[in-house]
């Protein structure tokens, strides 16, 4: 039963390797990619009932035991976010179809995706941080590829600030986990949530925890770390930005909740006051930057940055029902973020330009598309009974429970601001008229596109924005999900004894 | 030799941090390289300094007895060295790549992802 | 810059560099030795070849693509994972046959491994080379 833990991993990894055999036939590659992602889906649904019905699973590859191998292990928190991945993977993929252009696709655009998917997994799976390390390394060279795969000039611009930024938060990364092993012994995540409350050299593991949350910062873009992100994210065709938004800053999100409540625990006291305040400055810095903006990918990326704000928030708050609301929260922007990117790639697609002061007249044309578009949008804003209403009511009323009012407080209005800039793109693209319509004949590309291009564009919109109606009417039993998954998450204990395999 | 150690890594971080705070791609490349050298040689100091004693297991003995070098940090810094090769071969290529298509190498002078689009 | 000396030696360097690549490879695992620095000897080989009689000649010489020799490693590299799930043992876990020949001496998953390594090594480092040295192609 241990052994599915590594599907989620071998899968994607096989899958690229096959169409790397078949770099000739873009068809072929298309078949594997597709089939992949559906299995996929299949292991990661798989591996999440597993680990809620069966408890946590872990693998020691190689069969070295822990703490000495490789260890790879899921509880609900790694089998959840696992399946989020591969949803969006599978809808990314399906996506991409209709979008990506011929050339991208001959320069190994699916491999590419698969190595990155592999690359997320692991991030989530891994048991230890030196394999953290490696797995976020995977995901960042497939990431930098997929980013300048094309050559634009903007993209390669974009390019530049996106490496150097992760390439220093690496070698942040790798003297934090030099450092830790210098003082723990050990980077095994299980093992260190036992040795941790034991390590004589407090400062020390003060200024690694601070290491770590800098690096996690960075590859979550908190404030004041986020800049890359709005200067890169809305370079890359459609189908890429969409997956990066959905899964990339969020597999930043992870680590800092994994380290700062199973690896250390009690580090967390100092540390959640620092999460606090720039979860504050990172939801309002991100949620003004969008007001300002008039393209909308790159207002839907100054969206990241203030969502990352929500997240962030629950952790800082570190009860159990912030952390099930963090975690719920996670799951909610992964899909509704992704889909509004894909929505924005089909009105640019219908309009031909990304400037909202441009675009107009969606909704006279297009009444079914501007719905797809209300949908993650509101939910995004927090109106019920969409996901994110949810999401938000949980992470507040934890705010206020913890007596953090001036942060609740921010939150609600960085809230209000964000159904703002969502009722702006609504009122440019889609209601208002089209200004200089003459000007813009023929340019639509949409209008072309076969039935199944079209099927291929608007599934995905369709079954994400689904997912964000259902998991608002049926909050409950996500939630009882979430809320256990918190429940293991502040027992680091019942980590380690579960990778350990023995009690201490 | 710990202290010489620490004096070079201090060295190290101090130089790439001055290069990749440049506008020259070429010296940010340069000093992303140094940081990631100063990164490996940390974690080889802070692993501990043992000096002749590999870490074999003598021959008829089951396991390591008394004092040996440790072989993870090494291990560790392996792995790093490789990964590191290969995104530090990405970036050269990539910059390569930029400056040949926008034909200058001042990163300054890069801004069109920050500004507004055109009017 | 075209020097006859180099040329001609590096015709010679490149099957004695191979070779030791080869040597290289099958006496990781116990010894000093491996599948990435067995990769790593041979990239240089190739460069060697390629900086001593241009780009041309060297991908004639190589006549695979290097993206192939990258599939090819990562193949042999995640099958040689495989064996272990068939035996019902932990994922990864090395699985050796002993051949009894004083030659071969015990062969195993391991060395597939390697073998993958060393054509991935090849693959990755010959690609960058090359596409570092497309534009000064004439």
């Amino acid at each position: 039963m241990n052994q599915i833990v590594i599907i989620p991993i071998l899968l994607p990894l096989a899958s690229a390797v096959a169409m790397l055999l078949f770099s000739r036939s873009v068809t072929i590659q298309r078949i594997i990619s597709l089939s992949s992602s559906c299995l996929l889906l299949a292991a990661a649904g798989w591996l999440l009932a597993a680990v809620i019905s069966g408890g946590m699973l872990s693998l020691q590859a190689g069969g070295w035991a822990a703490p000495f191998g490789i260890t790879l292990a899921a509880d609900l928190l790694s089998a959840v976010m696992v399946a989020a991945s591969a949803l969006i993977g599978f809808a990314t993929v399906i996506y991409s179809f209709a979008v990506i252009d011929p050339e991208r696709e001959r320069f190994f655009y699916h491999p590419l995706l698969q190595l990155l998917l592999m690359g997320i997994n692991g991030a989530f799976l891994t048991g230890d941080v030196f394999n953290l390390y490696v797995w976020f390394e995977v995901m960042l060279i497939s990431s930098f590829v997929l980013l300048v795969l094309g050559g634009t000039p903007v993209q390669l611009e974009g390019a530049i600030k996106y490496v150097t930024i992760n390439l220093l938060s690496s070698s942040v990364f790798l003297a934090a986990a030099g450092i830790l092993y210098g003082i723990a012994g050990t980077l095994n995540m299980a093992d260190l949530a036992r040795i941790a409350p034991r390590i004589e050299q407090k400062e020390l593991l003060s200024v690694v925890s601070v290491l770590f949350m800098i690096t996690f910062g960075v590859k979550a873009a908190v404030f004041p770390l986020f800049f890359w992100l709005p200067a890169s994210y809305h370079t890359p065709p459609v189908p890429v930005s969409a997956i990066f938004a959905g899964l990339l800053t969020k597999v930043g999100v992870y680590a800092l909740i994994r380290f700062f409540t199973t690896v250390f625990p009690h580090e967390s006291i100092f540390i959640n006051d620092v999460l606090l305040v720039a979860s504050a400055l990172t939801m309002l810095t991100g949620v003004l930057g969008a007001v300002a903006q008039y393209d909308v990918r790159k207002l839907l990326s100054f969206h990241i940055v203030s969502q990352i704000g929500y997240m962030i928030f629950g952790l800082a708050l570190h009860s159990p029902l912030a952390l099930a609301g963090a975690l719920f929260y996670i799951v909610h922007n992964i899909i509704a973020k992704t889909n509004l990117f894909y929505i924005s790639g089909i009105v640019e697609r219908i309009s031909g330009t990304w400037d909202l002061k441009r675009a107009g007249g969606v909704y006279a044309r297009y009444p079914f598309i501007s719905m797809l578009f209300l949908v993650p949008a509101l939910g995004l804003a927090g109106i019920p009974p969409l996901s994110g209403f949810w999401a938000k009511f949980v992470i507040i009323r934890a705010g206020f429970e913890a007596g953090e009012y001036a942060v609740t407080g921010i939150a609600l209005f960085v809230s209000l601001l964000t159904l703002f800039s969502m009722m702006k793109i609504w009122n440019e693209a889609f209601w208002k008229e089209r200004p200089h319509q003459q000007e813009y004949e023929g340019i639509n590309r949409y209008v072309s596109m076969g039935i199944a291009g079209k099927a291929m564009l608007l599934s995905p919109v369709v079954m994400l924005g689904l997912l964000t109606i259902l998991f608002g009417i049926f909050f409950e039993p996500v939630f009882r999900i979430a809320e256990s998954a918190s429940l293991q998450l502040l027992d680091p204990l019942l980590y380690s004894t579960a990778v350990l395999g023995r009690k201490e | 030799m710990t202290l010489l150690l620490a004096l070079v890594i201090g060295c190290l971080y101090a130089a790439g941090i001055f290069l990749i705070l440049r506008r020259n791609m070429v010296k940010v490349i340069f000093g992303l390289i140094l940081l990631a050298h100063a990164a490996n040689l940390l974690i080889f100091t802070v692993g501990r300094l043992t000096k002749g004693i590999p870490a074999f297991v003598p021959e008829g003995a089951g396991m390591l007895s008394g004092e040996f070098a440790d072989p993870l940090p090494q291990a560790l810094i392996l792995t790093a060295i490789v990964i590191g090769f290969g995104l530090q071969a990405f970036t050269i290529v990539l910059f390569k790549r930029t400056w040949l298509t926008l034909g200058t190498e001042d990163l300054d002078l890069m801004k069109t992802t920050d500004e507004p689009p055109r009017e | 810059m075209y020097s006859i000396i180099l040329a001609t030696a590096s015709k010679y360097l490149l099957l004695l560099l191979q070779m030791f690549s080869v040597f290289l490879l099958f006496r990781g695992h116990n010894e000093p030795g491996g599948g990435f620095v067995g990769g790593l000897v041979a990239a240089a080989a190739y460069a060697l070849y390629f900086i001593a009689n241009g780009i041309g000649k060297a991908e004639k010489l190589l006549a695979v693509d290097p993206l192939h020799l990258i599939s090819a490693g990562l193949l042999l590299a995640v099958s040689s994972t495989l064996p272990a799930f068939a035996a019902g043992r932990s994922f990864m876990t090395a699985i050796w046959f002993d051949t009894g020949i004083s030659l071969f001496g015990k062969v195993g998953t391991p060395l597939v491994f390697d073998t993958g390594v060393y054509f991935l090594v090849l693959g990755i480092a010959l690609k960058i080379i090359f596409s570092l040295a497309e534009e000064d192609r004439p």
